[in-house]
């Protein structure tokens, strides 16, 4: 019986690495015969770069010519967490008693981290950077600190946690509108304004990325302390 | 063949070994795992192909995309692990063999 199963296995596995090669295969023949030289979008965006307040094109794609997905994003965000809290069960277990390096490396990287991440959200406007980098940093920041056991239990949690979470979400769906009330339509940057926007919209996208993801991570850990190892032999009872 | 359409063929490479250890994951761990690198793969695929234009610069669009797309896919992935986690905490039908 066991020997049948075994070879069932092997018939299975052959015919998915066929399967997965002929997939391989055709995803090449796609790419090789894309077009030779393709013209690409840089010289659309080039064109429009002046009216859009910042002078990296990375960081004007994102914030103002397709802020739509941004906005989409920080609601997938969003959603994750709350979906998390949803399901998680448990209590967020204490760190193990962080050893001596990683205390003094806490107390050290913690401010620098936090230095970086605030320089990488200014420098976003000029040159690669912006509040998805700088949110990602502060996170990190976070979970290093959580980690050294320096953090101050009980210092995110309740309404300013959720205050925080939201508000990247809140001020961008409010600057949308702020775009469809002047004229031009939703999520559009008018000009004049398009700068300082911008620089709103990134503050608030930082602080609310930052706060996400180190919620994402506790979540994770709410979730690991409760599960118990496999019962070696158990009856169900329904 | 250019040194970004290699990139690109490396990048879809990666998507398919993923793929096939998404299928044969034993547990849901390497499932997550090997999403995550199937993810990585289309990246890099994103990454590659907008380095073929002319001109300095690369195409700033796909790379916005790319941006939208590792943080989607960072809390997706710790979605996937609280739901895992929670699989094996609630779980009274485990085989025994």
């Amino acid at each position: 019986m066991a020997r049948a199963d075994a070879n069932a296995g092997r018939i299975i596995d052959v015919c998915l690495t066929l399967t997965v090669a002929l997939v391989f295969a055709g995803l090449t023949f796609a790419i090789l015969s894309l077009p030779m030289a393709p013209v690409g979008l840089c010289d659309t965006v080039a064109a429009e770069l002046d009216c859009s307040g910042v002078a990296n094109p990375v960081t004007a794609v994102l914030l103002n010519f397709r802020g739509y997905d941004t906005l989409l994003e920080m609601g997938v965000l969003l959603l994750a967490v709350i979906a998390a809290w949803a399901v998680r069960r448990g209590t967020v277990p204490e760190p193990a008693a962080p050893g001596a390096v990683l205390t003094f490396l806490a107390g050290v990287q913690v401010p620098a981290m936090i230095l970086v991440a605030g320089y990488l959200l200014w420098s976003g406007a000029d040159a690669p950077g912006g509040a998805f980098q700088a949110g990602a940093i502060l996170a990190a920041a976070g979970i290093m600190l959580w980690l050294a056991g320096r953090h101050r239990p009980g210092l995110l949690r309740g309404l300013p946690l959720r205050v925080g979470l939201v508000i990247g979400l809140v001020v961008f769906v409010a600057i949308g509108l702020f775009g469809a009330l002047s004229g031009v339509s939703f999520l559009a940057l008018p000009t004049p304004y398009a700068a300082t926007l911008t620089v709103l919209l990134e503050i608030a996208a930082f602080v609310s990325i930052g706060l996400l993801l180190f919620d994402m991570f506790a979540s994770v850990l709410h979730a690991g302390s409760n599960v118990k190892e496999k019962p070696a032999a158990e009856e169900w009872h329904p | 063949m250019s040194v970004p359409v290699l990139y690109s063929i490396v990048g879809i490479g990666l998507f398919c070994i993923a793929l096939r250890a998404v299928i044969l994951a034993s547990e849901p761990l390497r499932a997550i795992l090997a999403f995550n690198i199937m993810s990585s793969g289309v990246f890099l695929v994103l990454v590659a192909l907008a380095r073929r234009v002319p001109g300095p610069e690369p195409d700033p669009v796909p790379h916005a995309m790319v941006i939208t797309g590792i943080v989607v896919a960072v809390s997706a992935t710790a979605m996937a692990i609280v739901l895992a986690c929670r699989l094996r905490t609630d779980d009274p039908l485990d085989e025994v063999d």
